[in-house]
């Protein structure tokens, strides 16, 4: 038992800290570090990088053009990614629609799909929950009806990250409303967002910020080919897509970040004629946080270590990832608004547009301040509530 | 990085396992109380035959040469079992400073009888208004002609009431709390002017108080030079005891999710009730992150950066320490009135997890150390 990295994987880590380092613009830096979400155009021009570099896809294996990176690998990648306040590369095109498409789709759908997925040139998104289908997602109802070569889809999707953005979608459709169990009469189909029928309404979240949609399919015609996988048999894929990289759902990265930002703050911030990181009560915070942050991490480190001999299976302590990584990311974040106080509550959205072109007169670091904070509270509720992954951890684990 | 145990390492665990699961039962224990030591003799000399009690002692002086992560394996089966016997203060504790302190005639003199369990070792150091600061001695030693005297009193010795030598911690310069000044000393626990009193602590395993009046000892390592090697000894006991302390959880936990599957209340077992179903799944994750700091802690046993080494077992001590609060309350909890009493082995293992918190630097300790480092 060694639980240190190997010097190959410091190596490696040095490699990704220094070419994040060297290409990435600071402003998108910067405005992450804030507490900014990244713009579009943000979130594609660095990917783009990437995939020069041939790190896009850092989880696919060489023959897909992927770096063929090794689990412990994708993981520091990702950790620098966070650290280093770059976008995280797109989940729904790397970790879920890619490797669906090379379990499932046709050569001719990998070979269109994949490396456009992988250069961002199609935006995916994902169509699975529904109002009445959230936690039970297998009740979903939007339908699919065969009509020759085509399925016509009517129905809603709702809580759509980025279909806004989006070019294309994954979705889960009834095709078979007669099933005895709900999970059989279900199908994966990719749905061109530009196909009539489709209106995307946008959710105002909790910070302000666009980020989810309700999607409507009002007879919406999708070509039989593009179902992926057998009819009826989508609930398979989806249980595929869902087992696949759950280890990088901690994102301890950011909020390792969090933490680093957290004491850079305090240092700046002063009470009592003395910065914030002189309290004890502050310091005694950010050390319980630091407990919690290596307790994660080494917990990642095994999950990661036994999937090296195990690829493939969901592992069920993955959920522990999901519970502590997004506990850990509420805590981190709600430390930092804890530190901005009364100049983190200003709403500055709108006032900071009306005076771009006066000298500001609040701290830089203090507009975007709550909005993390309030947006990850999204972090316990999407992905699997962390309710329903203690359920999983009580069946799978406990056998209760 | 790498969480596989090797061929060795598996053997260890599987025949400290089985020994273990042959005489360890809960009323089994009890009889082991009632010995004359307070633990089992028969076991120790089992332990000495398997080579348990040479295991992280050097292959020079008769032992197995293991390294940390060896005895971690061992102390969570101990924990598993509640054992009783003095592994921890004679083969952890005691080793550890004879080892790191000892001269090479020392070592040659005291370790193979420490392996063969022919002499058992404990370490003396902590005093009654300590509390938990570890530079906090008022144990003095003077130099008389060319024997060292040695006057005070030690409290929680750990197996102190049983040990055949005792390692001494006292003040041979300085005052009450300075770093500086501290040595390390070999005392018979026979010597005149020495008065041990015994007691068992909650969880039922023994200590000693020890007062020492002009009682002769002979130094351990560089005389005002203790303190660094007090720290590594009580930095491998967290280690050590971090592992014993998971495999109470292991063994609480198995206990309670016994429990919720046959426990009948309202016509079903109590384990179909989602609200304790997720306080199981709460206690599952409290103890494979406090696994995961327990692992942390053996790692860096060894670290040779005496900063790193002390920072990162503060961490893993409190992360330990909170998970087994969690854990055990919890099962206690969710057991009903049969946890709370004495009978049942729940409210044992609930104490052992009380004890590994409350010595050498509870979790505020330890996260106010943490904390006053930080930049």
């Amino acid at each position: 038992m060694d639980l240190r990295y190997s010097p190959e994987d410091e190596a490696f880590r040095l490699e990704v800290r220094t070419f994040i380092d060297e290409n990435l613009p600071a402003d998108i830096r910067t405005r992450s570090r804030h507490g900014y979400g990244h713009r579009k155009e943000d979130i594609v021009s660095w990917q783009r990088i990437l995939n020069k570099k041939g790190w896009a896809g850092y989880s696919w294996p060489k023959e897909y053009g992927g770096p063929g990176w090794s689990p412990t690998q994708r993981m520091i990648f990702q950790e620098e990614i966070m650290m280093g306040n770059a976008p995280e590369v797109s989940g729904f095109n790397i970790t879920m629609i890619g490797p669906v498409l090379m379990q499932f789709a046709t050569q001719a759908q990998k070979d269109y799909f994949l490396p456009r997925a992988a250069n961002l040139d199609d935006w995916w998104c994902q169509g699975f929950s529904e109002p009445g289908a959230g936690s039970d997602l297998a009740s979903l109802k939007t339908a699919a009806v065969r009509d020759g070569d085509e399925y016509v889809i009517n129905g809603q999707k709702i809580w759509t990250s980025t279909a806004h953005h989006a070019d294309w979608c994954f979705a889960l459709v009834r095709t078979d409303p007669h099933a005895k169990k709900k999970q059989e009469g279900i199908s994966f189909v990719l749905i061109d967002m530009k196909t009539p029928g489709i209106t995307v309404r946008p959710i105002i979240s909790i910070d302000g910020s666009h980020h989810l949609n309700e999607v409507f399919f009002d007879n919406v015609r999708v070509p039989v080919g593009n179902r992926i996988y057998e009819e009826n048999r989508g609930w398979d894929v989806a249980k595929f897509l869902l087992g696949n990289e759950r280890t990088g759902i901690a994102r301890l990265g950011k909020s390792k970040e969090r933490l680093a930002y957290a004491k850079e703050l305090a240092r700046e911030v002063v009470q009592h004629g003395k910065p914030l990181i002189e309290d004890p009560a502050f310091r005694r915070r950010a050390a319980q946080i630091e407990v919690d942050l290596k307790a994660l991490e080494l917990t990642q480190l095994r999950v990661v270590s036994a999937k090296k001999k195990e690829a493939g299976k969901p592992d069920p302590f993955s959920s522990i990832l999901k519970i502590k990584g997004t506990e850990l990311l509420q805590e981190t974040s709600e430390f930092v608004v804890d530190i901005g106080g009364p100049l983190a509550m200003p709403g500055w959205a709108k006032e900071l547009a009306a005076m771009s072109n006066e000298e500001p007169y609040w701290p830089d670091w203090a507009p975007a301040m709550a909005g993390p904070y309030l947006m990850l509270r999204a972090a316990s509720i999407y992905g699997g509530t962390n309710e329903i992954q203690k359920n999983i951890l009580t069946k799978a684990v406990l056998g209760l | 990085m790498d969480f596989e145990l090797s061929e060795y390492q598996r053997l260890l665990k599987d025949s400290i396992s089985r020994l273990l699961s042959d005489n360890y039962s809960f009323a089994a224990r009890r009889g082991y109380m009632q010995e004359a030591n307070g633990w089992s003799g028969k076991l120790w000399d089992q332990y000495a035959e398997l080579g348990l009690l040479g295991l992280p002692i050097d292959e020079k002086y008769g032992g197995f040469g293991g390294g940390p992560v060896d005895v971690m394996l061992v102390m969570e089966e101990f924990g598993k079992v509640l054992a009783l016997e003095p592994f921890l203060a004679s083969i952890v504790l005691g080793t550890t400073a004879v080892t790191l302190a000892g001269s090479e005639s020392q070592k040659s003199m005291i370790l193979p009888a420490v392996a063969a369990g022919q002499t058992k070792l404990a370490f003396a150091h902590g005093e009654q208004q300590a509390r938990h600061d570890v530079t906090d001695v008022t144990t003095t030693a003077r130099k008389e002609g060319n024997a060292w005297l040695i006057t005070g009193s030690k409290s929680l010795v750990l197996h102190g009431d049983c040990a055949d030598k005792l390692i001494v911690s006292a003040r041979t310069s300085g005052s009450q709390r300075d770093a500086g000044g501290l040595s390390l000393f070999i005392v018979d626990a026979t010597a005149a002017g020495l008065v041990r009193r015994g007691y068992a602590l909650r969880d039922g395993s023994r200590a000693a108080e020890i007062a020492l009046t002009n009682v002769r000892g002979e130094p351990l390592g560089a005389v005002d030079g203790g303190l660094p090697v007090i720290e590594r000894v009580i930095q491998a006991g967290i280690a050590a005891m971090a592992a014993e302390a998971i495999g109470c959880m292991e063994t609480t936990s198995a206990m309670t999710l016994d429990y919720l599957k046959t426990r009948q209340q309202f016509g079903k077992a109590i384990g179909q009730n989602q609200v304790m179903q997720h306080k199981a799944a709460d206690m599952l994750i409290s103890m494979e992150q406090g696994r995961s700091m327990c692992m942390l802690a053996a790692m860096m046993v060894d670290e040779q950066d005496a900063e790193e080494r002390a920072h990162n077992i503060s961490l893993a001590k409190v992360g330990v320490g909170q998970a087994g609060r969690a854990v055990t309350q919890s099962a206690v909890q969710m057991h009903g009135g049969i946890g709370m009493t004495e009978e049942y082995a729940v409210g044992h293992y609930f104490r052992r997890v009380m004890t590994f918190e409350h010595l050498w630097g509870d979790s505020a300790w330890h996260l106010g150390a943490l904390a006053a480092k930080i930049t």
